[in-house]
């Protein structure tokens, strides 16, 4: 937890200093806290990445390749080839700063250099010294500069303080997407051996166990059965969820962390209820065992290689279709880069459900479905027995998860099912939700505990809009389909809105069910007795 | 993905667009000079003021001396130029030399697209038509 | 500093037309003729290069940002303006992008209030309104200026005159896009010299751009309602230019080299500079891609020729593990 407590924290001046931003300097000493530490030896190396060594950021010689300006310029060169969004990102922004106070880090710091105008200006300053005639030849009036070891510094401690949320670009007049910038940033440094370990260690363990967590195919079953056990209690039922199961009809990916940690074991076991339910023809892998990919905090390269398992397991076990469950950067890749990566998935069939007889139309070439577009078809369509009242005891909010927002444009269908499984939701303030939603400061890898204090103030916007449903609506329950957010949000409101649990919806939808053959339930599936709801309260 | 097509599309309507005054110009059959003005028939060889500052500035004198003769009934107007002194009337003073309405008024006007809205309220006379 | 250093050079712009116009015919035919020719050619030439040199490079991923609900299940209303799921959609989302400045017409101010530990979104538009009003006045001035290049002058621009000069006041009548072309620069620049922010983030090109378009409505504005010139003469000058019957321009006056040596600088400066967020935002993939990508394949064409980690390669390394579970195995 970060060390200043949310009182301190907030005394936040977003004035920006007189000095100049061009010249660049970081005390990774003084700002422990706001940085994630580099990418351990043992991962970089198992992954074969470039310029593998042990070093600190707050160390004075980052023991970089001797040429490194060198690669840098070559990849540099080599991106723009490749990716027209940097071409012209770099070419055509105006400065007129309307995304400078849309950033959640520069919100809750105050550092001029979050905003995302001069994120992008830390690399577009060395892109016009290498590549623009104006800035070869007018330099800093051009805003052009020498890219020494102190930008380079700086850019690893920026563009690891991005969580690519993207909600920069939705006020950009012409679209510049921060995210697409600091994932080129971060190919740019990866090839000098600049990166952050809680990207690394997750995309080695993903490629070697097939999921971020490194959790091997026994333990994976283990868990699953844990899980099964524990809701037998509640509900009375046991599950035996198929896993790697051949002919199955579906296959079901998931982020691991759902099946790694609470609150979002409670969502998986969530799904299982729903499948249980409905008598779906589904499989679990355990190979395919993470749809999550932090190869998109990191390269394209690795991305492509971690996403290759999941239509390479769907082809093997012979489904017909994938489902996948809540969970955001996870979507994002599904949604946007699967099927140019690892397609054409002429091999599945098209996503129809097999209890409704719905055709998922908006997924005829990737042949994946979101676990909310399921549900919500399901329950549009009248098969579920649900039960509302069991979620009384929760006064709900939904926090768009920022990849399902932007990347994607999935909005309704998680409030759709959220409504149909709750008496009681409250959106935040508008300009705080949907395709305006803040990032709960934890993604593209940064959600890991040394960076706790960068988490918390890029926390804040969050934090203040459920602090605000909590103080005017009793709100105590937040709910995502983000497996990051899962993971993120609860300190985060720890913090800035004590007093509400995070879940995610198939949580809801879990309790909600009235599964057939179960005993009464005396608590929710977290196994916390269900109180009667207590007096009149505030329904506005 | 490269949207090539597309973007020669663009560029191609850009180009035309940007250059269709050249195009424009190149199609029409109109001199691009400037009108000959037709000189006064009456034999009179100056106007009331300075050639080049009336080219420039008529319509501010007309103006002028529309506000003089209407609100202040005062007619005479003394030349800057040379101290003679004019009636301060379109009708009369001005079409006395400059007879021919459209060959004087409407050329340039047509030819620099200004609408004056002296006529709104004037009448031609008979004889500049 | 920036800001100083950008108004030099645009002063010594001005400087050099009004020394360059004074001196005689021959740096008139320089300034009146040579310079805005060479100037249109670098303008359209480098924008097509630049455009070209864009376009070589792929779009490898489909990457829109949506702002609004996607189309998904038939019965959930989808927002085709903000999520666009095909052509249609995205020439109305760019549409609006573009004619309405959509995205901009978002804009939010954040205020943090420390002691009631609030954060606050407050509705600012007027980044937006000082946009559209100088962007869509200079385009209807540009569109105007059709009356000193094209001869005869077409039925249209008097129509854009007489609406734009609706209201008749002055003489000549003042144009009303005259008034939002000034107003919203002044807006633009001001901000750069009082938001702390935006001051912080500027680049002395930024102002530089800005100065030479108020100083090139500023010199209009003198040549038209101050020191009036002879428009004929105007006229004659740019019409036969744009007729390829280029002559020294004759009794136009120090103004007119002054305009047209700032358009000049303008048109040069464009290709080269952040002024390519015009032909820029058609090519914003984050804007002009549809959001259809779970049903239509988008191809890269460098897609590497790499795989993961295979299934045999995960079987073989877990091979214990997996039997000891009892899981069913490929290969025994």
């Amino acid at each position: 937890m970060a060390e200043k407590s949310p009182q301190e924290l907030i005394q936040i001046d977003l004035t920006p200093p007189p000095r100049k931003w061009m010249n660049p300097a970081v005390d990774f000493e003084a700002r422990r806290g706001t940085w994630s530490y580099p990418g351990g030896v043992k991962s970089l190396d198992y992954l074969g990445m470039p310029n593998v060594r042990e070093w600190s950021p707050t160390d004075a010689d980052w023991k970089l390749p001797e040429n490194w300006q060198q690669i840098i310029h070559d990849g540099f060169k080599d991106l723009l080839k490749k990716y027209r969004t940097l071409e012209i990102f770099m070419d055509i922004c105006v400065r007129c700063g309307a995304c400078a106070d849309k950033c959640h880090f520069f919100i809750g710091s105050g550092d001029p250099k979050n905003m995302p105008v001069l994120r992008a200006e830390l690399l577009r300053s060395i892109y016009r010294k290498d590549f623009t005639a104006a800035g070869k030849i007018l330099g800093s009036l051009a805003g052009a500069r020498e890219l020494t070891e102190e930008v380079l510094k700086e850019w690893y401690y920026y563009f690891f303080q991005c969580t690519e949320c993207r909600r920069c670009s939705v006020y950009c007049p012409y679209g510049i997407d921060t995210a697409e910038i600091t994932m080129m940033a971060r190919e740019l440094m990866n090839l000098v051996g600049l990166n952050i370990n809680w990207i690394m260690e997750p995309v080695a363990n993903c490629k070697r166990t097939g999921n971020h967590l490194g959790i091997q195919p026994h333990t994976y079953k283990d868990n699953v059965e844990f899980m099964c056990d524990e809701l037998e209690d509640v509900t009375g039922i046991k599950l035996d969820p198929p896993i790697n199961r051949k002919g199955a009809e579906i296959l079901f990916v998931i982020p691991s962390a759902d099946y790694f940690a609470d609150p979002g074991t409670y969502t998986f076991v969530g799904y299982l209820m729903l499948f249980e339910h409905i008598g779906l023809d589904y499989t679990l892998s355990s190979y395919a065992s993470d749809g999550g990919n932090f190869g998109l905090f990191n390269t394209a390269e690795n991305m492509k290689k971690l996403n290759w398992k999941i239509y390479h397991e769907a082809k093997r076990l012979g489904v017909k279709w994938i489902l996948g469950g809540e969970c955001g950067h996870m979507w994002r890749v599904m949604h946007q880069y699967m099927d140019t990566m690892n397609g054409p998935a002429d091999f599945l069939e098209v996503p129809r459900s097999p209890i409704t007889g719905t055709v998922f139309e908006n997924t005829t070439s990737t042949k994946m479905t979101h676990i909310c577009e399921f549900t919500s078809d399901l329950i549009k369509h009248n098969k579920l027995k649900l039960d509302k009242s069991r979620n009384d005891q929760f006064r709900v909010t939904f926090h768009d998860s920022c990849n399902p927002a932007r990347a994607m444009g999935f909005l309704e269908e998680p409030r759709y099912v959220i409504e149909n499984v709750c008496n009681h939701f409250y959106e935040m303030p508008e300009n705080t939700i949907r395709e305006h939603t803040f990032c709960c400061a934890g993604g593209a890898g940064l959600g890991n505990d040394e960076n706790m204090e960068m988490r918390m103030r890029g926390g804040l916007p969050r934090g203040n809009a459920v602090r605000w449903v909590r103080d005017h609506h009793g709100v105590n329950r937040l709910t995502c389909i983000c497996a990051i957010d899962r993971a993120t949000l609860p300190p985060l409101v720890e913090y800035w809105s004590p007093g509400v649990d995070v879940s995610g919806i198939h949580e809801l939808v879990g309790n909600a069910l009235i599964m057939e053959g179960e005993k009464e339930r005396t608590t929710d599936i977290r196994g916390v007795p269900v109180q009667p709801e207590k007096g009149e309260q505030d329904d506005v | 993905m490269y949207d090539a097509s597309k973007i020669v599309v663009g560029l191609a309507v850009f180009v035309v667009l940007a250059t269709s005054p050249l195009w424009y110009n190149a199609l029409s059959s109109a001199s691009p000079a400037a009108p000959e003005l037709s000189q006064p028939t009456n034999g009179s060889t100056e106007c009331v003021e300075e050639t080049a500052f009336m080219r420039a500035n008529h319509m501010d004198l007309l103006d002028q001396w529309r506000d003089t003769v209407v609100r202040d009934d005062v007619r005479t107007y003394t030349s800057e130029m040379s101290g003679k002194t004019y009636t301060m009337s379109l009708s009369d003073t001005c079409l006395d030399c400059h007879s021919k309405k459209d060959q004087f008024c409407d050329a340039c006007h047509t030819y620099s697209a200004v609408d004056p809205y002296c006529w709104t309220c004037h009448v031609v006379p008979e004889e500049a038509q | 500093m920036g800001a100083l250093i950008s108004l030099v050079a645009v002063a010594a712009i001005v400087l050099l037309a009004s020394v360059g116009a004074s001196t005689g015919d021959g740096l008139r035919f320089v300034f009146g003729v040579i310079l805005p020719g060479v100037a249109f050619a670098v303008f359209l030439g480098g924008i097509i290069f630049r455009v070209v040199h864009w376009a070589k490079s792929p779009v490898p991923f489909r990457i829109p940002t949506t702002t609004g609900q996607a189309k998904s299940l038939p019965w959930i209303h989808n927002n085709e303006l903000e999520a666009p799921s095909g052509l249609p959609g995205v020439i109305g989302r760019m549409a609006l992008e573009v004619l309405a400045f959509r995205s901009l017409f978002r804009n939010t101010r954040v205020e943090i209030l420390p002691e009631k530990s609030k954060v606050n979104y407050i509705a600012d538009k007027a980044l937006w309104a000082a946009a559209m009003a100088f962007h869509w006045a200079m385009f209807i001035i540009v569109l105007r200026h059709f009356r000193f290049f094209v001869e005869p002058v077409p039925a249209w621009v008097e129509m854009l005159q007489s609406v734009d000069g609706f209201f008749q006041i002055g003489l000549p009548v003042y144009y009303g896009t005259t008034f939002l072309m000034v107003v919203g620069l002044a807006y633009l620049l001001a901000r750069r010299f009082f938001d702390s922010k935006v001051r912080y983030i500027s680049l002395p090109t930024d102002y530089f751009a800005l100065y030479l378009l108020l100083g090139i409505a500023l010199t209009g504005i003198v040549m038209r309602h101050i020191e009036k010139i002879d428009v004929v003469q105007v006229k004659a000058a740019i019409v036969g230019w744009a007729s390829f019957q280029p002559a020294v321009p004759v009794g136009v006056g120090l103004w007119y080299f002054v305009h047209v040596t700032l358009v000049s600088a303008l048109l040069i400066y464009f290709p080269f500079s952040k002024l390519l967020h015009a032909p820029g935002v058609f090519l914003s993939p984050t804007r002009n891609l549809a959001n259809n990508n779970r049903v239509r394949r988008h191809i890269n064409p460098w897609n590497p020729d790499i795989q993961g980690h295979s299934y045999a390669e995960w079987e073989d390394e877990f091979r214990d593990k997996l039997k000891a579970s009892g899981y069913a195995l490929e290969k025994e």
